[in-house]
């Protein structure tokens, strides 16, 4: 089922409503895509295409663009091991050799069990607390080899639920109550706001 | 040194464990800014945040309050972008923000919103940052529940939709125009600056502010406690307080808010309320004072303060408030390769002499630091740097569209300038090294 | 690099390299200089589309007051007190630079690259770039060319990422199929996965491509540049008139290629243009006369087949026992000596370029004319009536897109069913067929629609009302035959309702056969003598210099087709035309080439029609004659030879003095220049105009020369053009005088008008028969038709027919998607794939004519108002 799901669609609808620009929801739409089947497919980027109105062409340029969108099948738990400066200086491209030895993969690659894809990852935003890694895009902070290992243990026995698998980021969707949506602005629409017209409207009085 | 007790200005929160909820936030006076706001016209609060005369904090250090005052006059829509896609190399701050006091950022979104009459604003989170999302996400449903955002905000007549959107990994998305051209669901590729600054031609070819999670998180304490305390605080350009991340090779790394303008790098990192100093007691190499894409300080410029200006004047910045320390045990050729090729791999693709200059500079550093290294690559490395920011100055010339590609020659032009031995050992370790291994093996193929 | 201009009135000052130059106001650095005559290098920057700044080559040292600092000169606009320098050593270092990063991982294959010799990325190496290479790496690796359509080839190892054919394809043509694809170093231009680069207007990329990326499968490995001998000439694909190049090498046409003209294509062609060039050496070519013997025809000599041609003619009962069908593959001298033959020797008027298929003569001519400038006015208001521009007349498609994206312009359009355009159009109206007129009535009309018209609901017919009303500007009007199911009298009754509510109005008639307006122009119609004046009218002036001219109107195409159905036709010459697949009566066509005694065809390529004649006259072609061709909007412009005719095949002016001379009349023509110049002297609508005049620029003439025939804008209907004033038809006409070039008066009768049209009577409208459907039959631009089928390359394109049906109407039938229907007219019936399309009116039927599944022309009836289908489930 590479398409979305009559369930993501309409999420996928909500998302598109929620901008000037149904482009706009591209990114969110692929990361939807995503989260239904694990990597991208060539047909939900297609399907996405239809629901924005652009042509599947344009989908795969803006999402091959981010780093994120897999194109193919990637492990369960896509493992980013930081090794740029401030994880460099304390070990993070050791934790990454460690990574590679303890699950026998190199960098981009994919575990035979399908279950962890090692990614050597730029700054994540953690680096006071390297060296550090992301699995699912979760932190794990200062993390020494054995803990690395206990967490590979964790997650092959599924001790570790409160990291879904690939593809969802936030478990809370935004969703904004029809009456209490003030609705996207479109560039066509070239009111003044109301407040500000108020503001303006009392300063003449004044 | 000079080491304030100012008061904690935006992490007022962080240490609570239930910071980020709304009635946590709304019981240590979250909201209230935005009642004081809608009492008063959106011109007395965008005075406030001139008189705070706060320089935004994402890297450009630019006054907020003057930004916004360079969107054209009567033009609507016009629209609020907040770039939370904190990545450039050493910066940890907004995703603390993001995390811990979502209410504060959502809070200062919707001042600022009021103050330029943005009629809707995003609020662009990095995309791989889940938590972030999750907690703003949930702050944004809580507070449109409690009327805080969405239509008749308090039952007033102003009302914005607060707009959750996120990227997908490139550091370049972090550029403002970038961050436009992916908010309009397009590849993350800068535009050229003129003709498309944000302020006049943005989001849609509208007028868009773009302003940084710290920058916004700032203005529910500007409005409560007036831009005069604010400026009452700091020096020079450089007022308020702001959040530094110390990381690397000291005792104790960590985020610290302190008085920006007078506290000092030796401060920041020896004081023991902070960074404590180098790690095992070890001697300081380098730093850079503002992220991946500033020049290296080294020891002379400890004594500088954490002062804009000042720090531009010496010949680099502090650009996102990130303090990376080097100790005297760091190979300065693998720390340079490692920077250079974070540029080459965050390069959009769109210059030319990005494109194929940072990627050539990272395989002449790698041959280098493989042991295949020439003597003539140094200068080429310089050469080829040149090529990409043509003088190889301060502040950056470029043959670029953005400052990305000029930010790859920083780390080589300091490491050079400073360390060439370091880089020519390398190179005459590498004969040998050369000598004992029969070349057609492992030389890169002459192409 | 072009002639340096006198400086504009209104313009910028800025120095560059020291010297002041006096640039249009936000006009960019890039193009200032190059008006000035300093050329800054380029890859990206491409003058047709947006800039975009990628490429960096076009850097140089600009000073606006703020100390000089590197910028793309592709992005900088003018500013006054601009201080330029394009070579100080600052922006020659970073020139070199840009050069040496395009070329680090650009591969040597020069030699075997289709661009090397015309490549800007090699040319300008030689000019200013660095010597041997200091990038010691590999170099990026990418699979060899891929095909990203049936027409293009992509080779991702040369590309430079300029951007020029993604933007081509979002900005120019609306076909974003092309798209960059992954970041940074690894970008790459690619395709969707089994999504290929489907656009009608493809080949312009591989025209743009600065690099030998993009190359064209017609043309891969087939010459060098430099044994290429080229020539500039006017693309006969369509009547749109684009000018472009054509490359030959050794006597064989290799490519063409698009000329940038301002008033029509801008550099650009479709592909069925561009890649036409394949029909020149076609194998199938006819290199010398044929004559019938028995069942088949044998080669002859050409004194026999001229022999037996006038023999043939000579023996006809009466002058009107002679027809002469088609003229538009014919060049301007070519009709208008076949006219000279037919109307002056012959005594025949029963002659028409047209089969069917368009507009009466009287309207094409007789309306006050707009130019394709005029119709793209910016914030102009254009009402569109007529075939899909993006099926049938490609690039006018890429003007129109151009002006409502760009400028401002509001497009209504009406037909039925929705085209290439809609999606561009502020209101886009399904008329039903045969309902046009009444609709378009309506739309002009001084009070608001009460009700539904035509089938469009009186709210829509009353919001396009308003947007026409508010034209800013005359209206323009295009107007031609948007289905060959749509009766000519519907149009004709439109164009009248608009020429009486809107006397402002200009019109562009599109008719799209090639020269077909030339060939009017030239007389080829019944009723008509050349240079646009009715038999009546001209009599006299040409009394003087033809032997004779016909007593009376006769036939049209249609009309002689019935009357060789019925035997009244002894000879029927088929000027390069093909009844039998392109009149839209194919069963009347057939009884016609039965009926005809004599069938002489004059063609350039066997055809079903030339298979049944009985003398088929070898025609020179496109690109081995010299002449001249006008488009769409009357414009004239050259054609060129660039090869040399197949065996001995000649051009059709010379096959007319020479048939004339048999019949012992000199139509006085040595060569192709004595037809202009008569032309030029005699045919009141082209007065003036002169060889000179016509190649005095690239963009031509447009006729009657302002001159002559000052037009008509915002007065009431054409007032009669003036012949005042009119003095010597030699008078020089180089381009200093040309606005004066005045013809002669020759002694004798005045000048006579020009035929205008003063409106038709309102035709009687076909009740809706509530159980029937109506025919729609449009085209594509790819077909069975000669210049298409005789294309290897584009042969394969026709997509087929299927039917297609209003979605209400296929349930109401309880027809699926794919089902078969029986399709029955009154005389046959086809059984087609039923899909069901809301861009089809309520009971109508829309099929696509000329293609390989259905002979869709055989359910035409041209007698019919409307064609009547009853639609029939199969099974
Ligand atoms: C390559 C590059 C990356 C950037 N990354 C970020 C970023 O991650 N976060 C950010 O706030 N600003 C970033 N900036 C700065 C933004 O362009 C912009 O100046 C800033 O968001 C404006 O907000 P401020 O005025 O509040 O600082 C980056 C700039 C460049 C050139
Ligand atoms: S400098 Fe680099 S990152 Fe910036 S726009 Fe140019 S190619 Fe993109
Ligand atoms: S031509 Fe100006 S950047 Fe390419």
């Amino acid at each position: 089922m590479a398409r979305l799901t009559p369930e993501n669609v309409t999420v996928a609808l909500e998302i598109i409503d929620r901008y000037p620009r149904p482009k706009s929801a591209v990114i969110p739409l692929c990361h939807l895509a995503q989260e239904q089947d694990g990597h991208l497919t060539d047909e939900a980027m297609t399907h996405i295409a239809e629901l924005v109105g652009v042509t599947s062409a344009e989908v795969l340029g803006t999402a091959s663009f981010y780093e994120m969108f897999k194109m193919e099948p990637v492990g369960r738990y896509m493992v980013n091991i930081c090794t740029n400066i401030s994880c460099q200086l304390l070990g993070g491209e050791a934790l990454l050799h460690h990574a590679e030895e303890r699950l026998g993969i190199k960098p981009g690659q994919t575990t035979a069990d399908g279950l962890f894809t090692i990614e050597d990852a730029e700054c994540i935003a953690a680096c006071t607390e390297a060296p550090c890694l992301q699995v699912n895009y979760r932190y794990f902070h200062r993390i020494s080899h054995t803990e690395f290992d206990q967490l590979v243990d964790d997650l092959t026995a599924g001790r570790r639920d409160d990291i879904p698998p690939h593809g969802t980021l936030a478990r809370v969707r935004q969703h904004i109550p029809p009456e209490r949506k003030a609705g996207s602005v479109p560039p066509e629409d070239t009111s003044t706001p109301v407040w500000i017209a108020a503001a303006a409207a009392e300063e003449a009085d004044a | 040194m000079a080491i304030t007790d100012a008061p904690k200005i935006i992490t007022s929160r962080i240490g609570l464990e239930d910071g980020y909820t709304l009635t946590r936030y709304v019981s240590t006076g979250g909201y209230q800014a935005l009642r004081q706001a809608l009492a008063t016209t959106p011109a007395a609060i965008a005075d406030e945040v001139k008189t705070a005369s706060l320089l935004g904090r994402g890297g450009a250090g630019f006054p907020a309050g003057v930004k916004w005052g360079l969107a054209p006059g009567g033009v609507w829509p016009r629209y609020l972008v907040v770039n939370g896609d904190e990545s450039e190399p050493g910066t940890y701050k907004d995703r603390i923000l993001m995390e811990r006091d979502p209410h504060q950022l959502i809070e200062g979104v919707l001042l600022a919103c009021y103050a330029i009459g943005a009629s809707q604003a995003f609020l662009y989170v990095r995309g791989e940052m889940a938590l972030a999302q999750e907690r703003i996400a949930t702050a944004l449903n809580d507070a449109y529940k409690a009327g805080y955002v969405g239509r008749n905000i308090l039952d007033s007549d102003y009302s914005i939709d607060v707009v959750l959107t996120w990227g997908a990994g490139a550091y370049i998305v972090g550029e403002e125009t970038a961050l436009i051209e992916s908010l309009e669901g397009n590849r993350g590729m800068p535009r050229l600056k003129p003709p498309f600054f944000p302020a006049a031609k943005g989001l849609y070819m509208q007028p868009t502010i773009v302003n940084n999670v710290e920058t916004l998180s700032n203005l529910p304490w500007i409005v409560t406690n007036g831009g005069q305390a604010f400026a009452d605080l700091g020096a020079e350009t450089s007022r308020g307080t702001r959040m530094f991340a110390v990381s690397g090779h000291v005792q104790n790394p960590g985020v610290f808010e302190v008085e920006f303008g007078v506290t000092t790098f030796r401060d920041l990192i020896y004081a023991p309320q902070y960074a404590g100093g180098i790690k095992d007691g070890n001697q300081i190499k380098a730093f850079i004072p503002g992220g991946g894409s500033a020049p290296w300080f080294f020891e002379e410029h400890l004594d500088l303060p954490l002062e804009k200006t000042t720090v531009d004047k010496a010949g680099s910045m502090l650009g996102s408030g990130a303090i990376v320390v080097m100790d005297e045990t760091t190979d300065a050729v693998k720390a340079c390769l490692r920077l250079v090729r974070f540029y080459a791999r965050e390069s959009c693709g769109k210059c030319t002499p990005c494109r194929e200059g940072t990627t050539w500079l990272e395989r002449i550093l790698q041959r280098i630091v493989e042991g295949y290294g020439r003597p003539s690559d140094l200068d080429l490395l310089m050469d080829v740097s040149d090529n990409i920011s043509p003088g190889l100055t301060w502040p950056p010339r470029q043959t670029t569209i953005c400052p990305l590609g000029p930010s790859a020659t920083a780390p080589i032009a300091s490491a050079m300038q400073r360390f060439r031995p370091e880089f020519e050992a390398r190179i005459t370790q590498a004969e040998e090294v050369r000598m004992s291994v029969p070349v057609e093996l492992k030389a890169p193929s002459h192409a | 690099m072009p002639e340096p201009e006198a400086p504009p009135a209104d313009g910028v000052v800025v120095e560059i390299n020291g010297q002041e130059v006096v640039a249009r106001r936000g006009e960019l650095l890039i193009d200032a200089a190059e008006r000035s005559g300093t050329y800054i290098p380029r890859f990206c920057y491409h003058e047709r589309m947006r800039p975009v700044g990628m490429c960096r080559m076009c850097l140089v040292e600009v000073d606006t007051g703020r100390g000089p600092a590197l910028q793309p000169s592709c992005m900088i606009e003018c500013s006054p007190g601009m201080k330029v320098e394009t070579e100080s050593e600052a922006t020659l270092k970073a020139q070199d630079g840009v050069l040496e990063f395009l070329l680090i991982n650009h591969p040597l294959d020069c030699p075997v690259c289709d661009k090397g010799g015309e490549c800007p990325l090699q040319d300008q190496t030689m000019a200013y770039g660095p010597g041997e290479s200091r990038f010691l790496e590999e170099k990026r690796h990418k699979e060899k060319p891929i095909p990203i359509s049936d027409l293009v080839l992509l080779d991702r190892e040369r590309c430079i990422l300029c951007d020029r054919c993604t933007r081509f394809a979002s900005e120019v043509a609306g076909d974003p199929l092309i798209h960059f694809i992954h970041r940074g170093n690894n970008t790459e231009v690619n395709t969707f996965p089994g999504e290929p680069f489907a656009s009608y207007f493809s080949g312009n990329t591989v025209q743009i491509c600065p690099v030998g990326a993009l190359t064209a499968s017609t043309y891969r490995f087939k010459a060098r540049p430099w044994d290429l001998e080229t020539t500039e000439s006017t693309c006969q694909g369509c009547s749109m008139g684009c000018r472009i190049s054509i490359d030959s090498s050794r006597d064989r046409v290799l490519r063409y290629s698009g000329v940038d003209i301002d008033p029509v294509n801008w550099g650009w062609l479709c592909d069925k243009g561009r890649f036409s060039h394949e029909a020149v050496d076609s194998p199938e070519r006819l290199g010398q006369p044929l004559v019938r013997a028995g069942d088949e025809l044998v080669p002859a000599r050409w004194a026999d087949a001229l022999g037996r041609a006038a023999d043939a003619l000579r023996g006809a009962s009466s002058p009107s026992a002679i027809g002469v069908i088609g003229g538009a593959r014919l060049t301007n001298e070519d009709a208008y000596a076949w006219a000279k033959l037919a109307k002056g020797v012959l005594g025949t008027d029963n002659v028409d370029a047209q089969l069917g298929d368009g507009l009466p003569a009287e309207v094409v001519l007789g309306l006050p004319r707009a130019t394709i400038d005029q119709v793209c006015a910016p914030g102009g208001t254009v009402l569109y009536i007529g075939p899909d521009p993006k099926e049938e007349l490609g690039v006018l498609f890429l003007r129109l897109r151009h002006a409502v994206e760009n400028d401002g312009a509001r497009l209504v359009e009406v037909a039925p069913r929705s085209s290439g355009i809609s999606s561009l159009a502020k209101a886009s109206l399904l008329a039903r067929p045969g309902e046009t007129g009444e609709l378009v009535r309506a739309l002009v009309a001084t009070t608001a629609a009460e009700r539904e018209i035509a089938g469009v609901p009186a709210e829509a017919v009353n919001a396009a009302r308003t947007l026409l009303a508010g034209s800013k500007g005359p209206l323009t009007v295009v107007l031609g035959r948007p289905s060959l199911g749509e009766p000519i009298d519907s149009l004709v009754d439109a164009a009248t309702a608009v020429v009486y509510a809107r006397p402002d109005a200009l019109f562009l008639p599109v008719l799209r056969r090639s020269n077909v307006n030339g060939a009017l122009d030239m007389g080829l119609s019944p009723g008509l003598l050349p240079g646009r004046v009715s038999l009546a009218d001209g009599r006299d002036w040409f009394a003087g210099t033809w032997p004779s001219v016909p007593v009376e109107r006769g036939l049209d195409t249609d009309g002689i087709l019935r009357a060789a159905a019925d035997g009244r036709i002894d000879v029927l010459v088929l000027l390069g035309a093909d009844p039998l697949a392109d009149f839209p009566d194919a069963d009347l066509a057939e009884r016609a080439l039965a009926g005809a005694r004599t069938v002489i065809a004059v063609e350039t390529l066997p055809n079903s029609s030339t298979r049944r004649a009985d003398i088929v006259l070898a025609a020179a072609g496109f690109a081995e004659k010299a002449g001249t061709t006008t488009n769409v909007e009357g414009r004239v412009s050259t054609l060129s030879q660039r090869v040399t005719p197949p065996g001995t095949a000649r051009p059709d002016w010379m096959l007319a003095s020479e048939l004339a001379l048999r019949l012992g009349a000199d139509l006085g023509f040595v060569d192709v220049a004595d037809v202009l110049a008569e032309i030029g002297s005699l045919a009141p609508s082209h007065l003036g105009l002169d060889l000179a005049l016509v190649q005095s620029s690239s963009d031509g003439v447009v006729v009657p020369l302002a001159a002559i025939d000052p037009p008509v804008v915002e007065t009431e209907v054409a007032a009669a053009p003036e012949a005042e004033g009119a003095t010597s038809a030699e008078s020089d006409t180089d381009e200093s005088d040309t606005d004066e070039a005045v013809p002669a008066e020759p002694a004798g009768p005045d000048r006579p008008e020009l035929i205008r049209f003063a409106g038709a009577e309102r035709p009687a409208l076909a009740p809706v028969d509530a159980y029937s459907f109506r025919l729609v039959a449009t085209r594509k631009m790819f077909d069975l038709g000669t210049i298409v089928q005789a294309n290897p390359h584009l042969a394969g394109l026709a997509p087929g027919t299927v039917a297609r049906v209003h979605p209400a109407d296929a349930d109401r039938l309880g027809l699926e998607s794919g089902d078969r229907a029986v399709l029955r007219t009154a005389r046959t019936s086809l059984t087609l794939p039923v899909h069901p399309d809301p861009g089809v009116p309520r009971g109508a039927v829309a099929l696509v004519v000329h293609q390989a599944d259905a002979t869709v022309e055989e359910l035409i009836a041209t007698g019919d108002s409307v064609t009547e289908i009853r639609v029939e489930t199969g099974s």
